[in-house]
């Protein structure tokens, strides 16, 4: 019961190559030798070394994404711009680039013309919300009961609208939105990694939400995935099992500090940022109420997780027992147009295909191969 | 309220779709089958237990629940309720199954016992999820004790996820807040049963319903009067006087008189040999079943209220 594979996609373009997905689904594609082109347009410049993926600094402008999708010949596109967390960006530049980038990118893929047959979103659970009369499993079909509070979320709903109707337009296209649960990992950065970095956990007084993660290396697997085969529709992508905040405090050997007031949670959520306990506002609610996600749709297309929330609650556990001691030695790499560009076209440099394989895809066995 | 003279067995009341459904929640649909995928095969695709959790994914904790159930449950139970069971055989032992009963006492404590009387006298016991409230998952302390104990809240998609997906047996009070709000001179007078919308969840489940009475719990809890004013001061959904409560502050709530309680289970109904899920739209049969259950259930308790001799000796 497993979805069918695209063998079509073969040129693919992915935008925010500079996000941590971006460059992790790229260096994940870069295995693949049937993948002929992998272009990642960005507007910042990568911050992780990638082999033959071509970078092209772009903003959102689309009529220059359309000429650089046209000219390459992109058939996929992977979005994984989305910014899902409001402390990453200013509420203008975060709503610049989840709603009018989106909109933009898909302007780029439209068209009588167009070459593109595949278009994948990278969305967020943050589209459900987190309230009290919710569901304790969201499903896909499911619409948020409330309207939006924060304008991340309004920004997310909005986007995802986009989509729906590009899909609509350009039935053609197999278009696949992917609602991510929140992420955990020991390379992302996310409000949650953050949260369970300190000592003392932050709880919500008389609450313990019923939290569900995903893994990070899942969530590049599921683009992945999404790449490959033929999968339209919406999928959650969450991993199996909705943990209490308690218990997560427990795996990770954290204490617990339930000092947030139930009532006014959010008036104090900003003073509290100053102290240094970042809370986003989409975050403040799931303290409370928590929210879990049905993912076994995705499942149904072949999908198989590798983490379940417990274990990779755990994988950040050890990561952060290791990091004070690791602190300092990993490079960091700079991105330099020369260098790239010598490297991928100059004829002095020997290159072995395939002999050396990187990012997630040398982990495991590459997903339907 | 016009419904307090509905008492007349079996009559047949006309569907009101005005407010006071029990599931009063937002419009998310129940999980339909989903297109493409055999039921068999997306109930296969659920996630597998993990053995060294102590929470399922419901946020239900068996440790907690344990010492709930040797102590004060065990103690009410056997010594201070006394409770008496009939037709225990009635519950399935297997498939999902949706128990409708009666409501009474301004902390409930029916729901507690139903689900101790199955774990004691049934052959095959099987863990009870309790729907309850919205309410209870914003209001401090609460939120974090209820679903331990294995309250879920009553939303359509939770019930159609345990009773269809994961085939477990849950409890639902289609009174509502109807119920445990009703003084001591109501006491064993149905409310309505809402929109019927417990037993569509049932029908769309493909589960059985299971009728069941509780005859002592509005004795033991008798309240006497609303105040407005204080329930709008907690922020609670209701501020009952108890001869126990606020007199005794919060444990006051749990200042129980020891009246003899006697649970009944009645014969289940099998939805899928009404129809099943397809008969789910048919709001016709729906409100009937919802009235039939509703007129089974109050002609039961008269029964079981004519033939107690004593409140506290049963």
């Amino acid at each position: 019961m497993s979805a069918p594979r695209d063998e079509r996609s073969r040129r693919v373009l992915v935008t925010g190559l500079s996000t941590y997905w971006g460059s992790r689904l790229a260096q994940a594609l870069e295995s693949f030798e049937h993948i002929e082109a992998i272009i990642g347009v960005d507007n910042r410049s990568p911050t992780r070394e990638l082999e033959r993926t071509e970078f092209v600094r772009v903003s959102n402008q689309h009529s220059l994404l359309q000429r650089i999708v046209r000219a390459a010949e992109i058939d996929t596109v992977v979005d994984t711009r989305l910014v899902v967390n409001s402390l990453m960006a200013s509420p203008r530049a975060a709503h610049e680039n989840n709603v009018i980038g989106t909109m933009n990118i898909l302007a780029a893929c439209t068209g009588a013309d167009s070459p593109v047959r595949k278009f994948v979103f990278k969305s967020s659970a943050h589209y459900y919300g987190s309230e009290q009369d919710d569901p304790a499993f969201f499903t896909e079909e499911m619409r948020r009961p409330h309207s939006p509070h924060s304008a991340l979320e309004r920004d997310i709903v909005e986007a995802e609208q986009a989509v729906s109707e590009f899909a609509e337009r350009n039935p053609d296209v197999t278009v696949t939105v992917l609602r991510c649960a929140n992420v955990l990992g020991p390379d992302v950065d996310t409000a949650f990694t953050r949260m369970f970095g300190a000592p003392l956990v932050l709880m919500v007084l008389g609450f313990d939400p019923r939290l569900q993660f995903v893994h990070e290396d899942d969530v590049v697997h599921a683009l992945e995935h999404s790449a490959f085969h033929l999968t339209p529709g919406v999928f959650n992508v969450a991993a199996d099992g909705v943990l209490a905040l308690s218990e997560i405090i427990g795996l990770l050997g954290k204490r617990p500090l339930p000092v947030l007031p139930p009532w006014g949670t959010s008036l104090v959520a900003g003073p509290l940022r100053q102290l240094g306990f970042r809370i986003p506002d989409e975050v403040v609610n799931q303290l409370r109420f928590g929210r879990g996600i049905d993912n076994r749709l995705l499942k149904a297309t072949g999908f198989r997780y590798g983490y379940t929330t417990r274990e990779a609650v755990l994988n950040l556990g050890e990561h952060l027992r290791l990091a004070p001691v690791i602190r300092g030695v990993e490079q960091t790499y700079t991105y330099e147009r020369e260098v790239e560009e010598f490297l991928r076209w100059s004829p002095y440099v020997r290159r072995e295909r395939g002999a050396e394989r990187s990012g997630v895809a040398a982990d495991r066995e590459p997903l339907g191969i | 309220m016009a419904d307090e003279q509905r008492t007349s067995l079996g009559a047949q009341i006309p569907a009101s779709a005005d407010e006071g459904d029990e599931h009063s929640g937002p419009a998310g649909l129940p999980a339909r089958i989903r297109e493409g995928a055999a039921p068999e095969s997306m109930r296969a695709l659920l996630p597998a237990i993990e053995p060294e959790r102590r929470l399922n994914d419901w946020g239900r904790s068996e440790r907690i629940e344990g010492v709930f159930d040797r102590t004060l449950l065990d103690f009410f139970y056997r010594y201070w309720f006394r409770v008496e069971v009939e037709g225990i055989e009635n519950v399935p032992s297997d498939r999902g199954a949706l128990l409708v009963s009666n409501h009474a006492g301004a902390l409930p404590p029916d729901a507690p016992m139903i689900a101790k009387a199955i774990r004691e006298e049934h052959p095959y016991p099987r863990p009870l999820y309790l729907t309850v409230e919205h309410f209870f998952k914003g209001y401090p302390g609460f939120s974090m004790l209820i679903p331990k104990i294995g309250g879920v809240a009553a939303h359509p998609a939770n019930v159609h996820r345990l009773l269809y997906d994961e085939q477990q047996l849950v409890l639902v009070f289609p009174e509502g807040r109807k119920g445990t709000e009703k003084l001591y001179r109501d006491r064993y007078r149905l409310r309505r049963f809402g929109r019927g919308g417990f037993v569509e969840a049932a029908m769309r489940a493909e589960a059985q319903l299971v009728p069941t009475c509780v005859v002592g719990a509005e004795e033991a809890m008798p309240v006497f009067g609303q105040v407005d004013a204080l329930r709008r001061l907690t922020g609670l959904i209701y501020f009952p006087i108890t001869p126990t409560f606020p007199w005794l502050g919060p444990l006051g709530m749990l200042g129980y008189l020891p009246a003899k309680f006697k649970i009944r289970f009645l014969e289940p109904i099998d939805t899928v040999e009404l129809g099943g899920a397809e008969a789910a739209e048919d709001k016709a049969l729906v409100q009937t079943l919802a009235q039939e259950i509703r007129a089974r259930i109050q002609e039961s308790l008269h029964e079981m209220v004519a033939s107690r001799k004593s409140v506290w000796f049963g």
